[in-house]
């Protein structure tokens, strides 16, 4: 894919997706354990995503890093918007941040706390 | 090519000079690094725009030279931005 292809590839796949987890590997088998631990706090939370492996695909690879001014890879997006990698995901979600925007963005997890 | 500590907080320092960082070598292999970065340059910023600004300060070598920098940044005397 050229370059622009690339980018306009991206928006779809986050656009068209509610979240999107872009990876080294699947979320079977993510082959870097900065991956991994997003992959695992994922599927902790019974989120459906999609999940992209830049491994498979050097123009992704190189055009993601693009797409969000970001030099690394895992990158989350959640309805379109990227939300961080490894680092801020973990972070978020020790604090019950992610949870909360999962939740304020109408995606269903097994988490989600009803409301007495 | 690894790089030394004391390059990833000089040009940190470089790019926000009040910085208070604290780089650890979490691996002992000089290449996974683990860096705590406080600057007032934070303050009101999203978690993605803190570490997009260290990012800058590292001028590319993140995900080159630098394989692996966990990062937490934070304002002066508060809690984990948000």
């Amino acid at each position: 894919m050229s370059e622009q292809d690339v980018q306009s590839w991206i928006k779809d796949q986050v656009t068209a997706n509610d979240v999107v987890l872009f990876m080294k590997g699947t979320k079977e088998f993510p082959q870097c354990g900065f991956s991994g631990r997003v992959a695992q706090i994922l599927a902790y939370l019974g989120v459906n995503y999609r999940d992209i492996n830049v491994l498979a695909d050097q123009s992704v690879r190189d055009g993601i890093k693009v797409y969000a001014n970001w030099p690394t890879i895992p990158q989350l997006y959640i309805k379109g918007e990227f939300v961080g990698g490894a680092d801020i995901v973990s972070e978020m979600f020790q604090s019950g941040d992610l949870q909360t925007m999962l939740t304020e963005k109408g995606v269903p997890t097994n988490k989600t706390h009803k409301v007495a | 090519m690894p790089m030394q500590p004391e390059e990833i907080e000089r040009l940190i320092k470089a790019s926000l000079p009040d910085a208070e960082v604290d780089i650890q070598d979490v691996a002992g292999d000089g290449d996974h690094y683990a860096a705590t970065v406080i600057s007032e340059a934070f303050r009101g910023k999203t978690r993605v725009q803190q570490h997009q600004m260290v990012y800058t300060a590292l001028q590319g070598n993140m995900g080159g030279a630098l394989h692996a920098l966990a990062l937490q940044t934070k304002v002066p005397d508060s809690k984990p931005a948000q």
